[in-house]
């Protein structure tokens, strides 16, 4: 086995085991069930009552992944939801509406606690309220205020600590049947923190040339842990270690980053991309990437569940003020001028040759705004930009040869760029 | 199939010209002739007496329906977008709102907060704010957080106007503005009342006067609207009483209104231009008055799609439908909404339990053929009246 392999492993094993956690608390009700989402997740704060957390972001990923979305779309856009928002939603609303087996093919179970945190997408707040009428289970809010001047503020950290102690905590007990242990939640907070340090490293290992990872491919592999349900573990801490150990020796072999189709033989252009992937024909979109020598050296996707890599880490000596800040922060709770300079940032700092957008027409939240994005990008970085549009997670609205036409024709014109610049 | 009474009133047709006039010639001549200076928002709710308190005339804008030819604003958004960014866009960027020293974005939707990220960007010489309010309805939570920021907009609109919003002038204007609650109130009762009287146009255009207009001069106007329709003879005819909601932030353009009222429905309560009622009593003026807009907000204003409601959802729109006894209800939302498609199946499904008839149609802000539109309403009031007649 490879060290690639290992941390493969590893990621997996943790999946599964939680997946089969999942069942159990579904069937024999062994554990009490959190939902919640990625973006501003309060993972460490929902171990800390020994609850199960359940994000039905990834299961509606993962039934992407496995070619299950499309129908489950369709079965919520026949009960009435619009064909207009967000597919998420939909893929969820009709997973459940069949039975919710998750997309391991093991049952979910209901949820005991709707955590409602309300991070950087107003969908998220439709999304379960819906749930909440279908499961009638009790819900908790925890509203996060939009960074909209470009930094938090202090009146928006005190809200958050706020509603942390005196709405999401006590609901967490109730459901938990459990004191809140706030030495306890530090632990987790300590063990977040060095999971965090290892993540950034291998996110800023694509610094070098040729770079060892893909950081938005790839990136959405090694975002697994610290994103989900292991943020706050050993396992995730473990996890990290590894795989920056793996991308260590493939820096010092100038191993490129590991394909489907095996290690990428030559690094052609260096490109940022934001926005999410699609799931549904995810391998076929990378080797549109791959194929034409394409890495992606960074990527805003790889953000949606936090940032480290511009110094934030968890900090166990304040708790609370440390999971406000961590929400905050998420990188569709930034505004336009803030996603712009971090990107403007991350295409000189990883000397990327041009950048592509990925706009998916699910979510306003990241979509809104990203022609503007596309302008002003190549306005204060002289490098070209490509917009390619797709979804997330519904197959009608994935084209592969529009797609892999308009990449074609944006490498080319990369290749024209560096061949005039050569002259 | 009944038609509307559409005879010209000399006050609707002020309004249809301020509606129509994207260029804002009021707001420009306000600031020309007297140097106040003006502040835009959109919708939906916006504390325009900090605003008036600050000196500055508080604009209320809604896209530019179907009255702008969108050239520059399609190149910044995707198809899958709602229009009326596209048409703030277009109006920002060919000059109509530069009598604005700034504009404001309400927490309703992802398209309207990154909006004012992109107003940032395009118009960096302008204020540009996005007003968050809480989610959190606990006065210690949430009312603490809300105060703070409504200070804060009070310093911003400070610095534009250059007066402070001391607490006398901030209770004055609380006080107007609960004046001009009162004869929103009675136009919006009188039309439920008697909506051959105050047909929907109307009474759509005079709302919608009322965001450009000095608060004021608005109530003036209201004033004079009600009392002059009380002596038009506008008689009743055959048409069914809905109630319309979903259409609180992109407008659907006056032409619709109007086919929807020629369809045979009269429109008995809705949802445009909520701003004016959107806090539903009066604020009281003694006090901190920061503290009671706060409160304000968090105990008495509307329930809607953009505001956290995970229980009593279409309670407030079945109490709507009873005390306007109504017959049904129109799910009118603009394409790709999401605060409003995403509350759409809830409040459905509510409606079919308690056996609320309805039906749903979207529409965008320049829809141009209403055809289709009109003959489902007019469909759905033929068999409503048939329904009530059974
Ligand atoms: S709109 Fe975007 S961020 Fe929100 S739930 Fe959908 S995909 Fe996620
Ligand atoms: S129409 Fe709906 S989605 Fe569009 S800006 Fe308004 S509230 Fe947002």
């Amino acid at each position: 086995m490879t060290q690639k392999d290992q941390s493969m492993e590893i990621q997996k094993e943790m999946i599964a085991k939680h997946f089969t956690e999942l069942g159990k608390a579904a069937t024999e009700k062994h554990k009490k069930v959190v939902y919640t989402f990625v973006p501003g997740n309060l993972t460490e704060l929902i171990l800390s009552f020994d609850l199960l957390p359940v994000l039905p972001e990834i299961n509606a990923l993962q039934n992407g992944m496995r070619k299950r979305s499309g129908g489950y779309i369709t079965d919520a856009e026949k009960s009435g939801h619009s064909e207009d928002v967000c597919t998420y939603v939909k893929c969820d609303v009709g997973m459940m509406k069949g039975g919710n087996v998750g997309p391991t093919g093991e049952p979910l179970p209901k949820p005991d606690l709707l955590l409602l945190s309300y991070t950087g997408c107003f969908v998220f707040m439709k999304w379960f309220e819906i749930l909440q009428q279908e499961y009638n289970c009790p819900v908790v809010m925890l509203h996060i205020p939009y960074q909209s001047d470009g930094a938090p503020t202090a009146n928006m950290q005190a809200y958050i600590v706020n509603q942390l102690r005196e709405k999401v905590i006590p609901a967490l007990e109730t459901c938990s049947g459990k004191k809140f242990n706030p030495a306890r939640l530090s632990e987790l907070l300590a063990l977040s923190a060095r999971a965090e340090e290892d993540f950034v490293w291998v996110l800023e290992s694509a610094k070098h040339k040729p770079s060892p990872i893909d950081a938005y491919f790839g990136g959405v592999y090694y975002i697994g842990p610290i994103f989900t349900f292991f943020r706050g573990t050993e396992e995730a801490v473990e996890y990290y270690r590894v795989l920056r150990k793996e991308v260590e020796e493939r820096l010092a072999q100038q191993l490129g980053p590991v394909t489907p189709d095996g290690t990428m033989p030559k690094e052609k252009f260096r490109l940022v991309v934001e926005g999410p992937p699609n799931w549904t024909s995810f391998r076929e979109f990378w080797k549109m990437f791959y194929d034409e020598g394409a890495v992606v050296v960074a990527s805003s996707y790889t953000k949606v569940g936090g940032i480290y890599d511009q110094g934030f880490r968890h900090d166990p000596e304040k708790p609370l003020e440390t999971l406000a800040d961590y929400c905050l922060g998420c990188y569709t709770n930034l505004n336009l001028p803030s996603r712009v300079e971090l990107l403007e940032k991350y295409i000189k700092e990883y000397d990327a040759d041009g950048f592509v957008i990925n706009s998916v027409k699910s979510c306003n939240s990241f979509s809104a705004g990203q022609l503007l994005i596309l302008r002003e990008l190549e306005k204060r970085t002289g490098r070209a930009g490509g917009f390619i549009e797709s979804d997330l997670v519904d197959p009608r609205y994935f084209s592969a040869s529009n797609l892999k036409n308009r990449l074609e024709s944006y490498f080319q014109m990369l290749e024209q760029k560096r061949e005039k610049a050569a002259l | 199939m009944s038609t509307v009474q559409t005879m010209s009133h000399p006050i609707i047709e002020r309004c249809e010209q301020l509606y129509e006039d994207l260029s804002l010639n009021y707001v420009r001549d306000q600031t020309n002739a007297t140097g106040r200076k003006a502040f835009g928002f959109m919708p939906v709710y916006f504390p325009r007496e900090i605003v008036y308190a600050s000196g500055l005339l508080p604009v209320g804008l809604m896209g530019a329906g179907d009255l702008l030819e969108i050239i520059k604003g399609d190149a910044y958004f995707q198809s899958y977008i709602c229009h009326i960014p596209r048409s703030t866009v277009e109006m920002g960027l060919s000059g109509h709102l530069d009598c604005l020293s700034g504009m404001a974005f309400p927490a309703i939707c992802d398209v309207i907060r990154n909006l004012s990220g992109m107003w940032k960007i395009m118009f960096p010489q302008k204020e540009s704010i996005y007003f968050d309010v809480p989610q959190n309805f606990d006065p210690q939570i949430g009312g603490h957080y809300l105060v703070e920021e409504l200070k804060q907009l009070a310093v911003r609109m400070s610095k534009i106007s250059g007066k402070p919003v001391t607490h006398e002038a901030l209770h004055a204007a609380i006080a107007l503005y609960n004046t001009h609650r009162e004869w929103v109130m009675k136009c919006y009762a009188q039309r439920s009342k008697k909506p051959w009287e105050v047909p929907t146009s109307e009474l759509y255009l005079l709302m919608r006067a009322g965001l450009i207009l000095d608060v004021q001069e608005h109530i003036e106007m209201m004033k004079a609207y009600l009392e002059s329709v009380a002596d038009l003879d506008r008689k009743p005819m055959d048409n069914a009483r809905v109630v319309l909601t979903g259409s609180f932030c992109e407008q659907p353009p006056i032409g619709l209104i109007r086919s929807l009222e020629r369809a045979g429905c009269y429109i008995v309560d809705d949802d445009w231009v909520l701003i004016h009622r959107w806090i539903k009593q009066a604020i009281p003026t003694q006090g901190d008055p920061f503290q009671n807009l706060a409160d304000a907000y968090l105990k008495h204003s509307m329930d809607a799609p953009f505001k956290y409601q995970p229980e009593r959802k279409g309670h407030q729109l079945k109490q709507c439908f009873i005390e306007n006894r109504a017959a049904g209800v129109l799910f009118c939302a603009p394409s790709f909404c999401d605060p409003a498609l995403l509350d759409r199946p809830m409040i459905q499904k509510f409606m079919e339990a308690e056996g609320i008839p309805y039906t749903s149609f979207k529409y965008a802000e320049n829809t141009g053929q209403y055809q289709v539109i009109k003959e489902q309403a007019g469909t759905f009031s033929d068999s409503l009246k048939l329904w009530g007649e059974a």
